[in-house]
């Protein structure tokens, strides 16, 4: 202590976290571990073992879609690229909804009397899932593809305008000022100040949101929006497990065709 | 305080103004507080037609804050503070008018950190100086009139930075995109040009052209120019009337030549010498 310098007096003491300044932390992560633990036994955790138990059937299943059955390849590579262009016309909807929503959402360019409601109209719209918007369609306008494309629509629409309300509300407002300070009116300082810098971000978005809505599509295809998926649920329905492997394999490769397509678009963006 | 052409003129090759008397901006009384901080503390300046002025001040002295509050970016407390530019006003008790855009369209403002769009070309940002009297949807558009596109030509040419007008913004060095921010106003066809720490990311050789840049607009086309400098030596040197603003309030409104030590001591404290750039006078 005697080799403490005269100076210690003025030097502060290093920063340090009371017990009332962790609390907070320490009581979300406690709460977490404990929900986690109450759905335990819900989920039915303990039957993990049963992975291992019961693994002749996942063999015997695994063996059967182990011998694809490709002969009738053009019309399960037909109904793949009609769900891709359900994806296409459900992410286009999509972002058409979402450029003014999303901008309507966003705190620095919308007043909080816009903002506010749009916001919990977007959080609704996102909380219905696809499924239940494609029933919905369906009930609509019938059976097909087009009841697919706009369940796409909203529910990415919703999507989209929320990560585009974030961008926009991320950007540096000097050049938005720098337009202003031109005489320019409202809109003018979204086009040239606000769009310039968000174009990339948007654009990296939709094509993230193309991807997913791909596989997003297939499954709507279970309901009856055509493409692939009702293919697939059909085939699943007949036990044709060769053929499901063929339609299986079609899809992961379309997937991932698009995924690497659009993952090299973005990467060129930014 | 009279502003009369003190000796100290005939070294800044300032044009005379052709309208002695003609005040652009009159700024009664203004005051902006930040919460408990007072920016500006009852600040009241006249401007006439083709001056030009150096706004100096210690950091946090409200210089920025003044230049921000005549274009309207920025509301004043509300009060008897009132601010005009070309008789009509800007803002009074505490509300930007609702004709500010039409006031902005003559009112160039240069910023510290230039504030183009960086994603845009050189010569889209400086267009951009045109949307204020272009129909609005050739605006929202980009359909430049044919009048826009020669003027933002003649106005990078006039600052030398045509050569980059394909460029984007961003991919020019701090003093090309000063110089583009001084073409925009030029495009707008401002009658003011208001500039808010014009060179302070520059280094000395950008910032002397951008100064010259400037002082060329006050002495070729007559504009009125008000810059806020941190350096006093380009106070001095390119400016002939100088207001200098301590804690938000005017501490000294006259003629460069007449600003001694003494009052720099009082403006900038003990340690005034630090804000000249290229040594401080002897």
């Amino acid at each position: 202590m005697s080799a403490a310098p005269a100076l210690s007096a003025d030097v502060p003491a290093p920063p340090s976290r009371s017990m009332a300044q962790r609390a907070p932390d320490l009581l979300v992560w406690g709460a977490v571990l404990v929900l986690l633990l109450v759905a335990f036994k819900p989920v039915e955790m303990d039957h993990f073992a049963k992975l291992f138990t019961n693994s002749e059937n996942m063999r015997q299943y695994g063996a059967e879609l182990l011998k694809p059955d490709f002969t009738d390849w053009r019309l399960y590579v037909d109904k793949m690229w009609l769900t891709v262009q359900i994806a296409m016309w459900g992410t286009f909807l999509a972002v058409i909804i979402a450029v003014p929503f999303g901008l309507a959402c966003a705190k620095n360019v919308s007043p909080a009397w816009i903002q506010q409601p749009m916001r919990l109209l977007m959080n609704l719209l996102r909380s219905i899932p696809d499924l239940v918007l494609g029933t919905l369609f369906l009930v609509a306008v019938g059976l097909g593809p087009f009841a697919g494309v706009m369940a796409l629509a909203i529910n990415t629409g919703a999507v989209l305008a929320k990560l585009f309300s974030e961008a926009v509300e991320s950007i540096d407002k000097g050049p938005v000022e720098g337009v202003r300070a031109t005489g320019a009116n409202r809109l003018h300082e979204i086009v040239w100040g606000v769009i310039p810098q968000v174009a990339p971000h948007w654009t990296s978005y939709a094509l993230y949101r193309f991807e997913s809505n791909s596989r997003s599509a297939t499954v709507l295809g279970l309901i009856g929006a055509g493409g692939i998926g009702q293919l697939l649920f059909e085939t699943m329905n007949a036990f044709d497990y060769h053929r499901l492997s063929a339609i299986v394999i079609v899809i992961i490769v379309a997937v991932t065709l698009i995924d690497l397509l659009s993952q090299a678009m973005r990467s060129r963006l930014m | 305080m009279k502003r009369k052409a003190g000796p100290g003129l005939a070294r800044t090759g300032e044009a005379q103004p052709s309208m002695p008397d003609a005040a652009v901006l009159s700024i009664r009384n203004v005051s902006k507080s930040f919460g408990p901080r007072q920016a500006l503390a009852g600040v009241s300046l006249d401007v006439s037609k083709g001056e030009m002025i150096a706004l100096i001040g210690p950091s946090g002295s409200g210089k920025s804050t003044l230049l921000r509050s005549i274009s309207g970016l920025q509301a004043i407390d509300p009060g008897d503070g009132r601010i005009e530019a070309f008789g009509g006003p800007v803002q009074e008790n505490g509300r930007i008018s609702g004709k500010v855009r039409q006031i902005r369209t003559r009112i160039g403002f240069i910023f510290q950190q230039f504030n183009l769009v960086g994603r845009l070309s050189l010569f889209s940002n400086v267009a951009l100086g045109s949307l204020g009297r272009i129909s609005p949807w050739r605006g929202v558009l980009g359909l430049w009139p044919e009048e826009t596109r020669l003027a933002v030509m003649a106005a990078l040419a006039r600052v030398g930075v045509a050569d980059y007008a394909a460029q984007r913004a961003n991919t020019l060095s701090g003093g090309q995109q000063q110089r583009a921010a001084i073409a925009r106003a030029l495009v707008q066809k401002a009658k003011i040009i208001l500039a808010d720490e014009p060179v302070a990311s520059l280094d000395p050789v950008a910032a002397r052209k951008v100064m010259e840049s400037l002082r060329d607009l006050n002495s070729q086309d007559g504009l009125t120019v008000i810059v806020t400098l941190h350096q006093v030596d380009y106070a001095l040197r390119y400016c002939r009337r100088v207001v200098a603003l301590k804690a938000g309030r005017v501490a000294y409104d006259g003629p460069a030549s007449l600003l001694k030590n003494e009052q720099l001591i009082d403006i900038y404290g003990p340690e005034f010498e630090d804000v000249f750039w290229e040594g401080a006078p002897t």
